[in-house]
């Protein structure tokens, strides 16, 4: 079972990124459960979301605490939430940030991952440039297609035109293949290093 | 069809598979998005005839019910919490008079201190109001219990809660089956009235009744309570042959057959149970799962059969009777009446506080291992209560509890889980 959590701030919709995620994992045929962390939500204040994605049913309901990825839709999150709490040592990790792990002063937690798993993505400039507001949710899922593979950038479109109609599904399903191309371009890069 | 949907769409969607004629709801959370969805419904059109009643207060909701219902109108209704409180009286008066109405309880806490989150205390403090109470582990099985509940009140005249957890499932996504309507209206004949306010043949609904046949009144609502334990059955197996899967019933179980120790929960939690009972399995112990689907009427005969072989019961609820212990525990305790077994009640996820599968297999060890108190309340935290009575010996004006917790804990927002 592949369970993911999402953290970011109300308002960016986090809610809405765990259950697109997992109507992409429909998509493709999988199982998949998606479900908030039921806080009063208030815009601005820490939200997590999970989902967690199996190829049978998935019974287990309670919060993720081990999880396989992370996305963190808000970089200010970093300083006041733990969100590396439990990641397991094979983890994926996407931030929404322009700048890298060792820029955003995550160099030692970074250590302690395998570092082609983590990446950054500026989300918020994507997602400005396609739709006009800074909702970096579905642009990164659009980066998790590309840095993990678990699901396809096809079903994530396909997710996106499920939640949204019209203009703010172009958008968004533009601005996640900006992301797909921006992280799949990181990975070449970072192969390309290690190699050389 | 196959859908990865939301459990409240899933509710709404299924609601309007049954065609109900009058939807009348007040908000409230966690139940909100399924009258929202039906409310969508009937504004598009999508479900007609049907008349969508906003309505000021949940005893209005009820009273609302109860006359459409009394009317001959198909009618649901939705609740959770302080609205279930506050329609109470109106929830008697419906299963008094006989009308079968069916309602969602998204299962919510009930204040003081305020609490949004899932546990069990709004559906069990109706536990005695007379209506058919069905709790469902997954989306699928709410949406397949809401379907089984129309044609089952109607069948028998009596109101119907269809309990599943707030936020757990109303707010999950996952896969569900949604039927088609050709099939949903071969299961479910449309609404013949036992008793109707019709101008052109007029009665009166709602005697008062005296001393000389109030108690026979109770009493026929009773046995037709209990005549409900052949009907829920019955259309359970009527629903699989039809749909091809299996939904509702009294109990369910799951690797019971040579378990000597048996948890026995409703709801959402028995999805973790499941797992955690495999988890147990593996390591050699003898352990399953009976789920009551059914908890009123309470399933005594089924209880009983389910676990008379085991040596000993935990009995998992998310909600308590202050001053007692169990609710659930009390009802299993009847069905075990006569029975050497060791009885646990363990009181988990209240006001919405996750249970989790460790916290489970550590407990249900304990269990095994016989160093399980009778009654246990599952990861409470003891430095907080003892902090907080260590301040009421002290001092006398030790102030609000609530607050004073809050304050000891500190701020919850930074936590993962």
């Amino acid at each position: 079972m592949l369970q993911i959590r999402i953290h970011g701030r109300g308002g960016q919709g986090v809610v809405t990124a765990a259950e697109m995620l997992s109507v992409a994992a429909f998509a493709q045929g999988r199982h998949a459960q998606a479900f908030p962390s039921f806080g009063s939500e208030r815009t601005g204040a820490p939200v997590v979301a999970f989902c967690r994605i199996d190829d049978r049913e998935i019974r287990l309901r309670e919060p993720i605490m081990s999880p396989d990825v992370l996305i963190v839709q808000d970089p200010t999150l970093l300083h006041q939430v733990d969100v590396f709490q439990g990641l397991r040592p094979n983890g994926y990790v996407l931030i929404n940030s322009r700048r890298s792990f060792e820029q955003l002063g995550l160099a030692e937690v970074a250590a302690r991952f395998r570092h082609e798993r983590l990446t950054t993505v500026p989300a918020t400039e994507i997602a400005l440039k396609h739709l006009g507001r800074p909702l970096p949710n579905a642009v990164l899922l659009g980066g998790l297609a590309a840095l993990s593979g678990l699901v396809s950038l096809q079903a994530v479109t396909h997710a996106i035109h499920d939640t949204f109609s019209g203009k703010v599904a172009d958008g968004n399903a533009a601005a996640a293949a900006e992301a797909f191309e921006y992280v799949r371009r990181e990975i070449e890069e970072l192969s390309r290093a290690q190699a050389g | 069809m196959l859908k990865q949907v939301e459990g409240s769409h899933a509710v709404a969607e299924a609601v309007a598979l049954a065609r109900p004629e009058v939807i009348c709801a007040y908000p409230i959370s966690p139940q909100t998005h399924i009258v929202e969805g039906l409310g969508e419904l009937v504004k598009s059109g999508a479900l007609a005839p049907c008349e969508f009643i906003n309505v000021e207060s949940e005893f209005a909701a009820m009273s609302v019910a109860i006359g459409s219902s009394a009317a001959g109108a198909r009618t649901y209704t939705a609740t959770a919490s302080q609205g279930l409180l506050f329609m109470a009286e109106a929830v008697y008066n419906a299963s008094g008079l006989g009308l079968p109405i069916v309602m969602t309880i998204a299962n919510r806490a009930i204040g003081a201190p305020i609490n949004i989150w899932n546990d069990h205390s709004d559906s069990m403090s109706q536990r005695d109001c007379g209506w058919i109470q069905l709790f469902a582990e997954s989306n699928q099985e709410a949406l397949d219990l809401h379907i089984q509940a129309f044609r089952l009140a109607e069948e028998l005249s009596m109101p119907v809660m269809v309990c599943m957890d707030g936020f757990i499932l109303t707010h999950a996504y996952e896969r569900v089956d949604i039927p088609q309507q050709d099939e949903v209206d071969a299961f479910l004949p449309p609404y013949e009235p036992r008793q109707v306010l019709d101008p052109a043949e007029p009665v009166s609904i709602g005697a008062m009744v005296g001393p000389e046949a109030f108690m026979e009144v109770r009493y026929l609502a009773h046995a037709k309570q209990l005549s409900a334990l052949e009907h829920i059955p019955r259309i359970a197996a009527e629903f699989t042959a039809r749909f091809g899967r299996n939904s509702g019933g009294l109990v369910s179980a799951y690797r019971t057959e040579d378990a000597q120790t048996i948890v026995v929960a409703l709801g959402s939690v028995i999805g973790t149970l499941k797992d955690t009972v495999d988890e147990l399995r593996a390591d050699g112990m003898k352990i399953g799962v009976l789920a009551i689907r059914s908890f009123r009427p309470f399933p005594l005969a089924a209880v009983r059969a389910a676990l008379q072989n085991a040596q000993r019961v935990v009995v998992l609820e998310k909600s308590f009777s202050v001053g007692l212990g169990g609710v659930v525990s009390t009802d299993v305790r009847v069905a075990l009446s006569g029975l050497q077994l060791h009885g646990y009640t363990v009181v988990a996820g209240l006001g919405g506080r996750a249970i989790t599968q460790s916290s489970l297999c550590r407990t249900l060890r304990e269990a095994v291992a016989g160093k399980l108190q009778p009654l246990t309340f599952m990861d409470l935290d003891w430095r907080i209560v003892e902090r907080q009575l260590e301040r009421e010996a002290k001092t006398r004006r030790s102030g609000p509890i609530a607050e004073n917790l809050l304050r000891d804990i500190g701020t919850v927002a930074s936590k993962v889980a």
